[in-house]
């Protein structure tokens, strides 16, 4: 196989968009390494297609700002590249030209034919099965050499194979947002992917510097398998406590439960308002037909995107309202579904206090654990502590944490991962958890 | 000219502080002060201790590259800036790239011994955190020969140091030079942490040796250097006046809290020419002769030195130019700590380069002034106890790959003619 040849022609579908934009930079700066480093002969093209033009002009814009981050970290390299340019003397016009170089190999489109002359096909579309079958099947029948790699978080991709006619020309690919900073990509292979494909999608990711991790092709697979009914049991909390308390109450005590006793970059519902409440139903709904013995609907999900909750980001990566409000990304108001308005976190925060009762003595904020070298003898003392205490938020927390462990060991049982610490990896650096939930805490 | 003609004293020194990455008020991403306000402070405070501008005769400005970083030209210009009794008098700018406040010293003692003043104010400034570093490092390339730039390495300064390093790893071994180096870093941040104007003065690091130690990794920075082996990136403006013994009287300040020039001196040596030992500074070495020679005393008559470790290794070499140890030995004598401060020869008391900050046009005033305060004892906690039988004092002041160099050697203005 020439792996070289296959990044000749590449496509991007839904390049335009937030993994889409990430994997288009990944790329580019791979082919720059083929065409500019290695100086291999060939037009390069990478065609970032995508269906909106307003967008296509905007993401070529942070191309370029990526770029040149890349290439100013890396000049020490770049001019070894240009060695034998001449004219190219000070750094900065090396800079200049390497970004130049590399946005002339993008060309940006809104026709998915464009995609019928590459060998290599990234896809970011949104998380629709039957969208991603109807486009894969269409270039399939006019580009039969073409490979596909989808960054599906939860479809299966055996399914997709099937009911696009692939024969095994396809694979997971699945990057982290955002997915030039991200360094976790799960990988999975369906039954029938063709070795080939697997052998370049496992290099290419390792030329990405990127962490791999290969998950079984199900729905859902590590990432998602886990965080998905991570928040189901997160919701189905929620709903109990709403029973006595008020939903404003429910949904601000749980998640900074989950935030602080758990020692979690942020809490559940904040992020479920980050990856978006539409998207997380729409994530569940792809995954629940193949697990027809479990439910993975949620009520208080669509009572809430009934009300028009639904976070996600502005185009500029600013959080919409969803459970929460935010300002300057802190959580400023809370969502009360019965009463369907925002309530300040002020009114409630002194009542939610009294209710959580009795906390650890001293507070372990994420970010101090992730920095220290022996965050282990920390979370260990924390934990400890927080069994010892009986109170309301110690107790939840606790049961928290066990479910979140019993999730990922049912995704080892299952083979979903092939082992606990690929399931810790997952959370670690995906989710950015301070400590796998395969652990010794819970 | 083998003695000075007449009698050449420093006072009213001022530093600024050398603003860059390590100072808490330090942010790359927030608006800064630029050169006119390194410029006002510095140039203010001298004034205010010499009883103002009218007592100023001349004026002399030292900076390497303000026409890159800043944009700015005809810098002479910004001496009425200071204060307006400055106006229509003369002032002038000098070059010589990290020499550049050297040669602002040189300029003021010659105008002295020329006759043209009694009183000289000598700046020096740079305002250099206005581009990233990798742009940065194209600005100070040019105190190298441009020809050899398109085959210097992207941070070409850096680099140039780096393969000095790698020669004399070769010759003297790598294990003890790299022990070497990581003690000059140790000794530079230790005494920046005295001086409240240091650029790494707010460093609280409590192992400086493992910092000191950071694998080299060429593949993002040289082959033979870490970023600790560097001094540092910084904005930052000193100044001081040079007066005649007429000028002293103008002033009106005690001779006793100024420090005398006895010797200086002021060479080049050809930037086409790629230096003949990689593993010695030649051209510093004949600089610091011929001031020794001229102020006609023997090194071992010096109580402490403010030398150019642009880089670790720079110091290190600089040690063996000067003739403190002899060539190869350089790293022996910093181990067994003869350039601590309470060594043998109390080195860069207030951090040099890599401690206290590099403002590059500012680099050769700020030795002058710290010599200024520690043998007038104004070095606050950072103040070195001069011993009698080594009453003097030196600095060295490098520009580029040892090509342009100013040393000069001072003692504490004295009211008994001892002579």
């Amino acid at each position: 196989m020439d792996s070289i040849r296959k990044m000749e022609n590449v496509s991007v579908l839904g390049a335009a968009g937030k993994m889409g934009s990430g994997i288009l930079v990944l790329l580019s700066l791979e082919m720059g390494k083929i065409k500019i480093g290695r100086k291999e002969q060939g037009d390069f093209v990478l065609n970032a297609i995508d269906v909106s033009p307003n967008a296509l002009s905007n993401l070529m814009k942070y191309v370029e700002s990526q770029l040149l981050k890349y290439a100013e970290k890396n000049i020490v390299e770049l001019r070894d590249w240009y060695q034998s340019r001449e004219d190219l003397i000070d750094n900065e016009e090396i800079i200049r030209q390497y970004v130049a170089d590399v946005m002339a190999m993008i060309q940006t489109t809104t026709r998915l034919e464009t995609a019928y002359d590459s060998d290599m096909i990234f896809e970011a579309i949104k998380e629709d099965k039957s969208l991603k079958v109807k486009l894969f099947s269409q270039i399939k029948q006019n580009n039969a050499k073409g490979w596909f790699l989808t960054n599906t978080s939860s479809v299966p991709i055996g399914e997709i194979d099937h009911e696009a006619g692939l024969n095994g020309d396809i694979i997971g690919y699945h990057f982290y947002n955002p997915p030039v900073i991200q360094k976790l990509l799960e990988i999975i292979k369906s039954e029938k992917t063709n070795d080939d494909l697997h052998a370049f999608a496992v290099d290419l990711a390792k030329s990405m510097r990127k962490i791999v991790v290969p998950s079984k092709d199900v729905a859902g697979f590590i990432g998602n398998g886990h965080f998905m009914r991570d928040a189901l049991y997160a919701l189905d909390q929620a709903q109990k406590i709403a029973q006595e308390e008020s939903w404003s109450k429910a949904f601000y005590m749980v998640d900074t439960i989950s935030r602080d006793l758990l020692v979690r970059p942020m809490g559940i519902f904040q992020l479920l308002d980050y990856v978006g409440i539409d998207v997380t139903r729409f994530i569940l709904d792809s995954m629940q037909p193949s697990f027809p013995n479990e439910n993975l609907t949620h009520e208080v999900l669509n009572q809430l995107i009934e009300k028009d909750v639904k976070g996600g980001q502005f185009a500029d990566g600013s959080q919409k309202n969803g459970i929460f409000t935010y300002e300057r990304g802190r959580i400023k108001e809370v969502y009360d579904l019965s009463e369907g308005k925002y309530l300040p976190v002020s009114e409630i925060e002194k009542e939610c206090k009294f209710k959580m009762g009795v906390l650890p003595s001293t507070k372990l904020a994420w970010k101090t654990v992730v920095r220290d070298k022996k965050k282990a003898d920390l979370l260990q003392e924390f934990f400890k502590e927080l069994h010892q205490i009986d109170s309301f938020a110690t107790n939840l927390a606790v049961d928290y944490g066990e479910n979140s462990k019993a999730i990922a060991q049912m995704l080892v049982d299952t083979n979903v991962a092939e082992s606990a610490k690929d399931v810790n990896t997952v959370l670690e650096t995906g989710f950015f958890h301070a400590y796998g939930p395969i652990n010794e805490y819970f | 000219m083998k003695k000075l003609r007449k009698k050449v004293y420093m006072l009213a020194g001022y530093n600024t502080i050398s603003m860059g990455t390590g100072r808490k008020e330090f942010n790359p991403r927030k608006s800064r002060p630029g050169m006119e306000y390194y410029i006002e402070e510095a140039g203010q405070a001298t004034l205010k201790d010499i009883g103002g501008a009218n007592n100023v005769d001349e004026g002399v400005i030292g900076n390497f590259m303000a026409a890159r970083f800043n944009n700015q030209a005809n810098l002479p210009a910004f001496l009425p800036m200071i204060d307006p009794a400055l106006k229509y008098k003369p002032s002038i700018s000098v070059e010589g790239a990290c020499a550049s406040g050297g040669l602002a010293l040189a300029s003021g003692i010659k105008s002295i011994l020329a006759e043209t003043a009694d009183v000289v104010l000598a700046l020096g400034f740079e305002v250099q955190n206005t581009v990233k570093a990798m742009y940065g490092a194209d600005i100070l390339a040019g105190a190298g020969w441009q020809k050899m730039r398109k085959k210097g390495h992207a941070y070409f300064f850096p680099g140039t140091f780096s393969d000095r390093a790698g020669a004399y790893y070769e010759k003297y071994g790598k294990e003890l030079t790299r022990k070497a180096m990581a003690k000059w870093y140790c000794n530079a941040i230790e005494n920046a942490r005295l001086c409240e104007t240091a650029q790494e003065f707010q460093n609280t690091n409590p192992d400086l040796v493992s910092t000191a130690n950071t694998p080299l990794n060429p593949k993002r920075f040289v082959e033979h250097l870490n970023v600790f082996d560097c001094s540092k990136v910084s904005d930052g403006a000193s100044s001081i006046a040079i007066v005649s013994e007429d000028g002293l009287k103008r002033i009106g300040v005690p001779v006793s809290d100024a420090i005398e020039v006895i010797g200086f001196a002021q060479v080049a040596e050809d930037i086409t020419q790629a230096p003949e030992d990689l593993t010695s500074l030649s051209t510093m070495k004949k600089a610091a002769e011929k001031a020794i020679e001229m102020a006609g005393i023997s090194l071992d008559q010096i109580g402490t030195v403010e030398l150019h470790d642009c880089f670790s290794i720079a110091g290190i070499m600089a040690i063996e130019a000067i003739g403190f140890a002899q060539k190869g030995k350089g790293c022996e004598f910093v181990l067994q700590g003869n350039t601590s401060r309470n060594g043998l020869i109390p080195t860069n008391t207030t951090g040099g380069l890599i401690g206290w900050g590099h403002p590059t046009g500012a680099t050769g005033v700020h030795q002058a002034v710290t010599i200024w305060e520690q043998l007038t004892g104004k070095a606050g906690a950072a103040q070195i106890n001069m011993r009698k039988e080594k009453p003097f004092a030196m600095s060295v002041n490098m520009g580029g790959d040892d090509k342009t160099l100013v040393a000069i050697i001072y003692r504490r203005g004295n009211n008994i003619n001892e002579e």
